[in-house]
C-alpha cells in the first residue's frame, strides 16, 4: 500500500487544467477546477454523484468543452484540438476505461480482436503479431488464451472490465482515463481488478486519472487524491495525508463514512 | 465524352400546366430517341448536375459524392445510379456495351441497353474491345480496358463500413478521419475464425492511400483489375445517391494482413467452351446427378477466345 | 453441347407480352376505364399521387391500370413520370384555415367554431360486406345536401396557441429543401422530414405511428384536427412578382396535439405533430404527425430510444419505391458473387477437414 510516486516534484506535468468552469443551466458541474499529472502518477479523484468527478474526466479527455478554462496535454492545447487529433491521441497516447465494459468494448467482435483494433487502427497489418500481442495481453489481465476467439457477452462482467483495459492498454497509452472502473462488480471481482489496475500502472509506468466514488480503491490505487464536492475541488494532496488528517469537513465525512462500514 | 449540346430544357415550355400524357411536349431529340424525353432520358440540367458530382469524384479518389439521385423509370437495385452516370456520360456518337455478371445477354444487361437504345438511340456492342462506355452490374471484363473507355459501375450500396456501422453520420466521420480500424478488425475476426479472409466479392480496397470504398459487388477476383486501370471508372448508387470514382493509373489495393495477402478467387478449373484457365468461370449445373461444367462469365471474352482458336484450328 | 441458360431478347418480349394479357383479363369482361378508375377507386388514386408524389388523378389512375392495381408500382410509374417534370419552383405557403372542408373533425373539442363536419367517411359504418354493391346498375346514392360551408375555419392548433399553450413552429424563410433534388442529409431538417414522410409508405408510417402508441417512443398523442378538401395552390412567377393562383388540389391536413414536459428554456407546452398529404388520405397524415412528433425528439431534448424517434431509421426506409426496388433486386442473377462465395466455402471446408483429420491422427 506504498503510493509509487516515481520521482516527486519539479516535474512537467503530462496533462494540465486550469481554472475550469462549466454549468449545466442553473447547476454548476465545475467551479474553477485546477488539475495535472505528471508521468507515471496515479491521481485519484473522488466525491459523491453529483460532485463534477465525472464530468472533469469528460472535460479532461476533451469529450466535452467546459464553458471557460484550459486544458494541455503536453504543451498542447486539447480543447482546441479538431476532432481527428483528438480521436488519434485518444487511440495511441490516451486510453479511456469505461465503467461499464460494453460502453468500451465491441461486444460482436472476437476478445482477440478486441484488443487487436487498437493496434489496426495504428496501422499494425501483420495478422500473427496482432495476434500475439492479443495473447500476450490476455494473459497480463488473466483471462486464459483458449478465450481468445471467445465473444465477450459470453464473459463475466469482472472479465469483460478485464478485457477493456488490455484493449486500452495494448498500444502502451501514457495516460489512462478510468471512470469508475469497479463499478457494478462484486466485491471480491473488485479487490482483484484493483490489484491488476496497480500491478499494471507500476509496470509500464503509466499515468492513470482514476474517478471513484470508493475511498478505499483511491487509498489503495492512488499517490494524490482530489475530493470534489459539487463542482469544487475541496481538498487534495498525497494520499495518505488527505485519508490520514483530512481537513475539510467533507472529507472528514467521507473518510469516516468508510471506516465505519 | 461526347456530350449532347443541343438539348437543353425540353420541357421549358412556359407554362405549368402537368402535361397530360398526350405526347404533347415538343422536345428536340437526337434520332432514335423517344417522344417526349430528353436525349439519353435525363434532362440536361440533371446530367449537369450528375456531372459535377462526377467531377468531384474524380478530384477526391474513392470518396462518395451525395447528389440528388432522379428517380428512374428502372427499379432501385436494378442499376438506377449506373444508368444516371452513362446516361450523363453518353454522347450521341458513343458505344455502349451492357452487362451483368460478365455477360451481355442476361436479362437486366439486355433491359438497360434496350433503355439506352430507347431513350439515346446510341450504337450498343457486345464486344468490349469496341465498346467507349461499359455499364456493368458484378463483373469488370477481362479483356484491359483502354484509356478511352469508361467503365460505369452499378452498386447496390456504396458505404463499405455499412455492415459494421450501419449510421451514415458516424461512417462519415470514420472516413473524414481514415479511422478504418474497424475494417481490419472484421477481417482479423474472419482470419480468427475460418484461417482466412472470407470477404468473396464486394472486397474493400483503398483507394489512392486515402478512402476505403467498396468496389461493388464484383467477384474480389476483379479487385486487382481495379488497380492502376487505365480507364476511368465510375459508380453510381442511385437508391442510396451517391457518386464515387477511381480516376486512371490510381492505385488501388484491396485490403489484407502480410502475413495473409490478399488473394483472388476463382474456381479451380478452365473454360469448358474456350479452354482459358486464368479467367472469372461460371458453375453451370447439366444434369441432376452432379454433372456440371465451368465457363467464362465474360461472355465476349469467351466468344473471342473461341474465334480465335478456330481460326488457328484452319490456319 | 453447352447450352445458354441466360435469359434473352425472346423471353423478355414474351413475358411483357403475357403481362400485357393478364392485365386484361378476360376479354369477354368488359375493360376498366380510366374515369372508372379515378372515380370509384378514388382512395387507390390519392394513395398512388401521396406515393407517387405527383398531384394528378388522371395519370395516378392511369398508372393503377398499367400496374394491374399494384399500389406501389402504381406509384413507382407515377415517379418515374414526375421526375422528368420541369421544376419551376415552390408555390406559396397553404392556408389551410380557408380550405373547402369536405370533412373536419376534432377529437380534443366536443364542439369549436366552424363545427364538427363528418363528411364522407367509413367512421361509424358497421363493416359488414354489402352484398347489394355486387348486383351493378343501382341508381346512385344520393347524400343529403349541406348547408353552405364557413368561408374560412380556424384551427384548434391556432387557437391553442393563441393561448400559449402550443408551440409556434418557426417560419423558414426561403424555399424548403427538396429530396427529389438533393439527397437526405443528416441532420435532416423538418421541411425535408415532412417531405420524406408525405412520400413515404403508407404501411410503414402507420407501423411506427402504431408503435409511438405502444410505449416505442413516449407519444401522448391528441388528434387536434384532420381536415379534408381543397385548397388553392399559388405561385409566384419571378416576372410576375405577385401570386397567380394555379389551380386546386386534394389535401388532408392532421395536426397532431402531443405533451411537452418543457426543458430550461421552455415552459411546459402542447406541441405539434404534423401531416399533410395529397388527396383523401387520413391514416396516412394521421400516421405521419405521429411520425413526424416522434422525430422532434433530438430538438425538444427527449431521449432517442425508440425506431419512430430515430432520423437515418426512418428517413432512409420510409420510402416504398426504393424499398421494392432494392428487396427486389434480390431476383436478379447473382451467380457470379454466389460462384465466388461457393469457392470460398468449398475452401474453407477443405481447410477445416484437413484440420479434423490432423487433429485425429
Amino acid at each position: 500500500m506504498t503510493p509509487h510516486r516515481p520521482e516527486a516534484g519539479g516535474l512537467t506535468p503530462l496533462l494540465e487544467a486550469q481554472g475550469l468552469n462549466l454549468r449545466f443551466g442553473a447547476i454548476p458541474a465545475l467551479i474553477d477546477v485546477a488539475i495535472d499529472i505528471t508521468a507515471g502518477e496515479v491521481v485519484a479523484i473522488v466525491g459523491e454523484s453529483g460532485s463534477g468527478k465525472t464530468t472533469l474526466l469528460r472535460v479532461l479527455s476533451g469529450m466535452m468543452a467546459p464553458d471557460a478554462g484550459t486544458v494541455q496535454w503536453l504543451g498542447q492545447d486539447v480543447l482546441a484540438m479538431g476532432e481527428a487529433a483528438r480521436r488519434r491521441l485518444m487511440r495511441t497516447e490516451w486510453g479511456f476505461v469505461h465503467q461499464n465494459p460494453r460502453d468500451g468494448l465491441r461486444l460482436a467482435v472476437s476478445a482477440g480482436g478486441n484488443v487487436g483494433e487498437r493496434l489496426m487502427a495504428v496501422g499494425a497489418r501483420h495478422y500473427g503479431s496482432i495476434r500475439e500481442q492479443a495473447l500476450s495481453w490476455l494473459a497480463k489481465v488473466e483471462i486464459d488464451a483458449s478465450r481468445i476467439d471467445d465473444l465477450p457477452r459470453t464473459f463475466s462482467g469482472g472479465m469483460q472490465q478485464r478485457l477493456q483495459i488490455a484493449r486500452t492498454l495494448v498500444t502502451h497509452p501514457k495516460l489512462v482515463f478510468m471512470d469508475e472502473p469497479t463499478g457494478g462488480l462484486d466485491v471480491s471481482v473488485q479487490a482483484r481488478l484493483l490489484d491488476l489496475i496497480r500491478s499494471l500502472s507500476r509496470e509500464l509506468g503509466l499515468s492513470v486519472l482514476i474517478v471513484t466514488h470508493d475511498i478505499a480503491a483511491a487509498r489503495l490505487l492512488a499517490d494524490r487524491i482530489l475530493v470534489m464536492r459539487r463542482g469544487r475541488v475541496v481538498e487534495q494532496g498525497l494520499t495518505d495525508r488527505v485519508l490520514d488528517d483530512p481537513q475539510h469537513p467533507y472529507t472528514q465525512l467521507l473518510v469516516s463514512s468508510v471506516l465505519a462500514a | 465524352m461526347n456530350s449532347a449540346t443541343t438539348m437543353d430544357s425540353p420541357r421549358a415550355s412556359g407554362t405549368i400546366d402537368s402535361p397530360r400524357a398526350s405526347g404533347a411536349i415538343d422536345s428536340p431529340r437526337a434520332s432514335g430517341a423517344i417522344d417526349g424525353y430528353n436525349f439519353a432520358y435525363l434532362d440536361e440540367a440533371t446530367k449537369r448536375m450528375i456531372r459535377r458530382a462526377l467531377l468531384k469524384a474524380v478530384a477526391i479518389p474513392g470518396h462518395q459524392i451525395p447528389f440528388g439521385a432522379r428517380e428512374m423509370p428502372l427499379p432501385y437495385g436494378w442499376g438506377t445510379g449506373g444508368i444516371q452516370v452513362t446516361a450523363s456520360i453518353l454522347g450521341p456518337t458513343d458505344t455502349l456495351k451492357v452487362i451483368d455478371q460478365g455477360a451481355d445477354d442476361t436479362t437486366n444487361a439486355i433491359s438497360i441497353r434496350r433503355f439506352f437504345t430507347r431513350v439515346a438511340g446510341v450504337a450498343t456492342t457486345e464486344h468490349t474491345a469496341d465498346a467507349t462506355v461499359v455499364q456493368t452490374r458484378h463483373r469488370i471484363p477481362e479483356r484491359t480496358l483502354r484509356e478511352d473507355q469508361i467503365i460505369v459501375y452499378q452498386v447496390p450500396q456504396p458505404e463499405p463500413l455499412f455492415r459494421l456501422e450501419p449510421r451514415r453520420t458516424e461512417t462519415k466521420r470514420l472516413h473524414a478521419l481514415a479511422d478504418y480500424g474497424l475494417m481490419h478488425v472484421r477481417l482479423y475476426e474472419d482470419i480468427a475464425r475460418l484461417g482466412h479472409i472470407a470477404k468473396a466479392y464486394d472486397y474493400p480496397v483503398m483507394v489512392n492511400g486515402r478512402y476505403l470504398m467498396s468496389p461493388s459487388p464484383i467477384p474480389a477476383f476483379d479487385n486487382p483489375k481495379m488497380h492502376r486501370m487505365p480507364a476511368l471508372q465510375l459508380f453510381g448508387a442511385g437508391r442510396e445517391k451517391r457518386i464515387y470514382a477511381i480516376p486512371p493509373y490510381t492505385d488501388v489495393r484491396s485490403l489484407d494482413f502480410e502475413d495473409h495477402p490478399f488473394r483472388p478467387i476463382r474456381a479451380p478449373h478452365v473454360c469448358a467452351l474456350c479452354g482459358s484457365g486464368d479467367t472469372y468461370l461460371d458453375e453451370v449445373i447439366t444434369d441432376d446427378a452432379g454433372g456440371r461444367l465451368f465457363v467464362c462469365s465474360d461472355t465476349d471474352f469467351c466468344a473471342e477466345r473461341q474465334a480465335d482458336t478456330a481460326k488457328e484450328a484452319a490456319e | 453441347m453447352y447450352v445458354a441458360v441466360k435469359g434473352g431478347e425472346r423471353a423478355i418480349s414474351a413475358a411483357h407480352a403475357w403481362l400485357d394479357e393478364t392485365r386484361r383479363g378476360d376479354p369477354s369482361v368488359p375493360e376498366l376505364s380510366i374515369a372508372q378508375i379515378e372515380q370509384q377507386m378514388g382512395l387507390a388514386v390519392d394513395r398512388v399521387m401521396a406515393e407517387g408524389s405527383c398531384h394528378d388523378r388522371f395519370l395516378a389512375a392511369l398508372a393503377i391500370k398499367q400496374a394491374k392495381g399494384d399500389l406501389i408500382e402504381a406509384a413507382f410509374l407515377l415517379r418515374a413520370y414526375r421526375t422528368t417534370l420541369q421544376r419551376f419552383g415552390a408555390s406559396e405557403p397553404l392556408e389551410t384555415s380557408r380550405m373547402r372542408l369536405r370533412r373536419r373533425v376534432s377529437a380534443t373539442y366536443k364542439d369549436l367554431p366552424g363545427g364538427q363536419v363528418l363528411g364522407p367517411t367509413f367512421d361509424y359504418t358497421h363493416r359488414l360486406l354489402d352484398f347489394a354493391l355486387a348486383a351493378e346498375g343501382a341508381a346512385p346514392a344520393v347524400a343529403p345536401e349541406a348547408a353552405a360551408p364557413v368561408a374560412e375555419v380556424p384551427r384548434v392548433t391556432e387557437l391553442l396557441a393563441r393561448e400559449g399553450l402550443m408551440q409556434r413552429e418557426d417560419m423558414t424563410e426561403g424555399e424548403p429543401g427538396d429530396l427529389t433534388r438533393q439527397p437526405l442529409a443528416f441532420p435532416a431538417d423538418r421541411p425535408v422530414r415532412l417531405q420524406n414522410l408525405a412520400r413515404g409508405d403508407e404501411g410503414f408510417l402507420l407501423a411506427l405511428g402504431y408503435s409511438t402508441q405502444r410505449g416505442y417512443g413516449n407519444a401522448h398523442p391528441f388528434v387536434g384536427e384532420i381536415r379534408v378538401g381543397h385548397i388553392a395552390v399559388e405561385f409566384t412567377p419571378p416576372e410576375l412578382g405577385f401570386p397567380i393562383e394555379l389551380g386546386e388540389i386534394g389535401i388532408t391536413e392532421c395536426q397532431m396535439v402531443n405533451q411537452f414536459a418543457g426543458s430550461r428554456t421552455e415552459p411546459p407546452q402542447f406541441t405539434r405533430g404534423y401531416g399533410l398529404v395529397f388527396g383523401h388520405g387520413e391514416r396516412r397524415a394521421m400516421a405521419m404527425s405521429l411520425v413526424d412528433r416522434g422525430l422532434r425528439a433530438r430538438e425538444l431534448g427527449e431521449d432517442i430510444s425508440a425506431p419512430a424517434q430515430d432520423e437515418e431509421f426512418v428517413l432512409y426506409h420510409s420510402d416504398n419505391i426504393e424499398a421494392t426496388g432494392f428487396v427486389e433486386h434480390l431476383k436478379l442473377p447473382h451467380y457470379v458473387d454466389f460462384q465466388s462465395e461457393l469457392e470460398n466455402l468449398r475452401t474453407i471446408r477443405r481447410s477445416a477437414e484437413q484440420a479434423m483429420q490432423e487433429a485425429a491422427e
